[in-house]
Formats: structure tokens, C-alpha cells, sequence
């Protein structure tokens, strides 16, 4: 259904009113009904974080991945370059996180206030991945960013680690 | 198609009014983003790689004695007024009703577990449960990950977590929320207020059906924001948690309203009764706000003879790919006010009996 005021977005505001006796249905865009001066509780909300996203990587990373001399990045995957993602704020495929990593962790940081995982590991995984295994990784990384300088990733790096620690430390009282 | 006309007939199982806090409380939903490794994802991907994915979880399937028990359809031999119904009973979503057809529907559990499969990600597993209850929701969606996990291999990186299609799922790729019912923070004009203090926490509020929808029926769905460097455990706590605040919020809102203006708030409610009791035609908007106003008479002890069961069941049976369900003939929006009203007068007369 098409707004009724501008004819031109779709109508997402319904409202009933009753105007001298007579019931008037009203079938409106977000900003029609605005105009009109209907708000719903929601409209003071800010915008969905996808929404934002695409806008907030162009800002702050794009200079950096189409500088002159250096050629825009392409996911040998699907085929998705850097800046084709920062337009559509979605990826193509595994493949680009790999691809766009050194970039997706400010941006990751952004949106999330981290950029590591910390959570479930996949079923497969957890049985392959034997603890042990799992902590050297982890010092490994550690101490990578910690020499390029990258302090951000090492904080992150070091909470996971003291987390993943515990977590064993728990599991052995607990057997 | 068959199997719905049957299931229009009941409630869904997450409505069922059972569980803690369900004065309040309609639902908690706990939804997982998963993809397969090395293949495209569903935006970027042809109909033969949709189709491959499709596949691969049929092969999953029949391996499984798990997904062998629940149903698949094929978005293809869905009818628009199919994926209505889906949407209505929160088995399918919104932006998954303009699917191209190459997507397929997995429900299981009595409906209280859905997998969408090719949506924005090649599998968004979904469960939920009745009242404030998101750790039987994760419980539940985390089984049919693992019997997912076993046989197909899920695209997953040590540092980035489960990788999505969007990076704003990416890390746990889970969503927890919880529908809740707030008129009195609605009306006492503090929902504003509420929303601006949890949206600082961490949380999204939306409407009913979800992301861009618009409250109906002072319902209202919030839900984790950020899914990477916080754990499963930890969403779970942190929406839980919101919601038992705001569910003291409206308590309160409701203790001032019953303070300040009981007559009004007693008429409101009666009146509201009155008009699904006796109108004649109604539309589903009118519906969900009327029947806000009964919960909510309900929940204070107003109105005694009324059940949220009933009210949930009235709730999702009036809303019109559900009437037209119901009956099993499609009718224009006119003959659906009317028979909405039929149905709705004969659920409350039952409850009189």
C-alpha cells in the first residue's frame, strides 16, 4: 500500500480516527505521518545499526582503501571489493572477512565494542580444537599484536585469553 | 495447502500464556544466523547455489532423526497468503515473504522451532517460548544448530565468531527478544523515557512483527544489539534483565494509573471489552488495541472470566491471513472486518460458558 499524502512511499502508519462521527482510515509513509503530526513512540529511537553502518564505514575507512596506490580490495571469493561492501553494508560471502580483515576490525569495534569472538564455537570445532591447542593460539595472536603495535586487538586478545583460562579452570573444578 | 488450514485452528504453541511473567510477557525468541562454509551467501548467491543450499539441508535431514521430525516446505509452492500466515505466526519474517523462491521453511517442535533457510543468511534458526523465558528459547535453537553443526560444516572464524552476512549479526550470530505488553508506560506517557534508558544499555526496541515495524497494541520487542565479544550466556542475562526492569516500570505505571485516574482507566478497559463483545465489524488493528486494553484487565484483576490463553488466541486468530485461513476462502478486507467480528464475539461467548 502506497502513502496516501505522497503517493510515493509505502504506507507503514495506519491510524483510525473518528472526525465528526465518521471513521477516516489513514494509510501514510513514516514522514507523512509526521507531517501531519503523528508520532509513534519509537521515531526518537536511533536508526537501525545496518542502517548506519554503511554510512559510518564510508566516513572513516574508504580513504584508505581506494587511495591512489593501492588497489581496491576483492574478495577472491565472490568477487565483493572493499568499496562495494562499505555501499551495501553486507558481505557476499565468508571468504570477505578473511579478505577485509586488517579493515573489519575498527569497523567490528564500532558496532560492537569488540572485535573478538567470545561465545559457542561450532560443533566440529569444539571437538577438534583440543584446549591446550586453543591457548597457544591465542598467546600466539597476542603476542603478534603486541608487536605490531596493534593494542586494541592485544586488550581484546588478553580478556579472551584470561576468559578462556578461567573457563578451563571452571570446567576441571566442575568434573 | 493442507497443513495450515490444521494449523489455524490452533494457537501457536509460544502463545500458549504459560510461563513466567506472562501477564507481560507474550514471548521470548531466541534467534541464531548461520552459514555454510565456502558458499555464497544468499545475496550474493545464483538460484543453483540457493537451490544447492536447500539441498544440503535436506541431506542434513535425512540423516537426522532430529530435523526429520519437522516439516519443510519450499518457498516456491507457498501462496502470498501462505507467507502471510507464516509472518502472523512468527514462523517466517517479513523480508522473508519477498523471497524469490529459492528459500525453504523448516518448522518443528509444535512451531516452536523455524529455520528459514536462504533468508538474508543461508539458515536463521529460531525457537521460541512462551513468557519471559529467552534461556528455553537459546536452549531449544542451540539443539537444532548442533544437529546442523553435525553435519554440514558452518562458516566460522576463531577471531570474528560465526560469520553473517551483515556485520551487525556476526560473532554468536544471536538475537534474544522479548515481546512484552506495556500500556500503561504507553499511556502514562514514560515509554519514551524507558526506551531512551535501555536503548543506552545495549538493547533495540521495535514494534510487533520486528525490524521497521510500528507498535501495535502497545507490544513492544526488545532485543540484544551487539553479538560479537559478549556470549550467548551474557545476551541472555543482559536481556532478561532489561526486561525485569521494564516489567517493574510497567508495574509501576500501572500502580500510578489506578492511583490517579482508576475510573477512567476501569472505563477504558470496559469499554473496550464491550466493543469486541458486540461490534459488528472490526479491522486487526482495532482488534490488537482493544485487546490490549482486556489484557491489561485482565492482568490488574479487572476483568476475571477472561484468560490470556484466550486473548492470545484471539490475538493471532484475527489477524487476516489467519481469518481467511480459518475459514479456508480468501475474502476482501470488507467481508474480513465482519467475519473478524463473528469470531471474535463467538471466542468470547465460549469463555462466558
Amino acid at each position: 500500500m502506497v502513502c496516501q499524502d505522497c503517493k510515493k512511499q509505502q504506507a507503514t502508519v495506519h491510524l483510525t480516527q473518528i472526525v465528526n462521527n465518521e471513521k477516516v482510515v489513514l494509510s501514510l509513509c513514516k514522514d507523512c505521518a509526521a507531517k501531519r503530526g503523528f508520532h509513534s513512540p519509537l521515531d526518537n529511537v536511533p536508526f537501525p545499526l545496518a542502517e548506519i553502518l554503511s554510512g559510518l564505514i564510508q566516513q572513516q575507512f574508504t580513504p584508505k582503501g581506494q587511495s591512489d596506490d593501492m588497489p581496491d580490495l576483492k574478495c577472491p571469493g565472490c568477487g565483493l571489493t572493499f568499496t562495494e561492501f562499505t555501499h551495501q553494508g553486507r558481505f557476499g560471502c565468508g571468504e570477505c572477512y578473511k579478505t577485509f580483515r586488517a579493515q573489519l576490525e575498527p569497523i567490528m569495534r564500532r558496532i560492537h565494542g569488540s572485535s573478538m569472538h567470545k561465545g559457542k564455537l561450532p560443533v566440529g570445532e569444539a571437538a577438534q580444537t583440543l584446549p591446550i591447542k586453543e591457548e597457544e593460539r591465542l598467546e600466539s595472536e597476542l603476542k603478534k599484536a603486541i608487536d605490531g603495535e596493534d593494542f586494541e586487538r592485544a586488550a581484546d586478545l588478553r580478556d579472551k585469553l584470561k576468559a578462556f583460562k578461567e573457563s578451563m579452570l571452571a570446567t576441571k573444578g566442575g568434573n | 495447502m493442507i497443513m495450515f488450514e490444521e494449523m489455524s485452528k490452533h494457537p501457536s504453541g509460544w502463545l500458549s500464556g504459560q510461563g513466567e511473567e506472562s501477564m507481560v510477557v507474550l514471548s521470548s525468541r531466541v534467534r541464531l544466523a548461520r552459514n555454510l562454509s565456502g558458499v555464497a551467501f544468499p545475496s550474493a548467491a545464483g538460484s543453483d547455489t540457493k537451490e544447492k543450499v536447500v539441498g544440503y539441508f535436506e541431506s542434513a535431514r535425512s540423516h537426522s532423526d532430529k530435523l526429520s521430525q519437522g516439516t519443510l516446505v519450499k518457498a516456491g509452492e507457498l501462496s502470498q497468503l501462505d507467507k502471510e500466515f507464516l509472518v502472523e505466526r512468527h514462523l517466517m519474517s517479513p523480508t522473508f515473504m519477498q523471497d524469490d523462491g529459492f528459500g525453504a521453511l523448516y518448522v518443528g517442535e509444535n512451531e516452536q522451532v523455524a529455520i528459514m533457510i536462504n533468508e538474508e543468511d543461508h539458515f536463521r534458526i529460531q525457537a521460541l517460548a512462551p513468557g519471559l523465558n529467552a534461556s528455553k528459547a537459546l536452549q531449544l535453537a542451540g539443539e537444532y544448530d548442533n544437529e546442523i553443526g553435525k553435519y554440514l560444516e558452518l562458516d566460522y572464524d576463531p577471531d570474528f565468531g560465526f560469520l553473517t552476512a551483515c556485520p551487525t549479526n556476526v560473532g554468536t550470530g544471536m538475537r534474544a527478544s522479548v515481546l512484552i505488553h506495556l500500556p500503561g508506560l504507553v499511556i502514562t506517557k514514560d515509554i519514551e523515557k524507558v526506551i531512551s534508558k535501555i536503548t543506552k544499555m545495549g538493547v533495540v526496541v521495535r514494534g510487533f512483527y520486528g525490524e521497521g515495524t510500528d507498535v501495535l497494541g502497545n507490544l513492544f520487542q526488545i532485543s540484544n544489539q551487539t553479538t560479537l565479544g559478549i556470549s550467548e550466556k551474557e545476551i541472555l542475562d543482559m536481556i532478561t534483565g532489561v526486561a525485569k526492569s521494564i516489567i517493574e516500570d510497567e508495574a509501576a505505571a500501572r500502580q500510578r494509573l489506578m492511583d490517579e485516574a482508576s475510573n477512567q482507566i476501569v472505563d477504558k478497559i470496559w469499554r473496550a471489552y464491550g466493543i469486541l463483545k458486540f461490534a459488528r465489524v472490526l479491522t486487526s488493528e482495532e482488534v490488537m488495541n482493544l485487546l490490549s486494553a482486556v489484557r491489561l484487565g485482565v492482568a490488574m484483576g479487572i476483568i476475571d472470566f477472561i484468560n490470556i490463553p484466550l486473548i492470545n488466541e484471539i490475538l493471532l486468530l484475527s489477524q487476516p491471513a489467519h481469518i481467511q485461513k480459518y475459514l479456508a476462502e480468501e475474502m476482501n478486507p470488507d467481508r474480513r472486518d465482519v467475519v473478524r467480528a463473528e469470531i471474535v464475539r463467538t471466542k468470547l461467548q465460549q469463555s462466558q460458558n
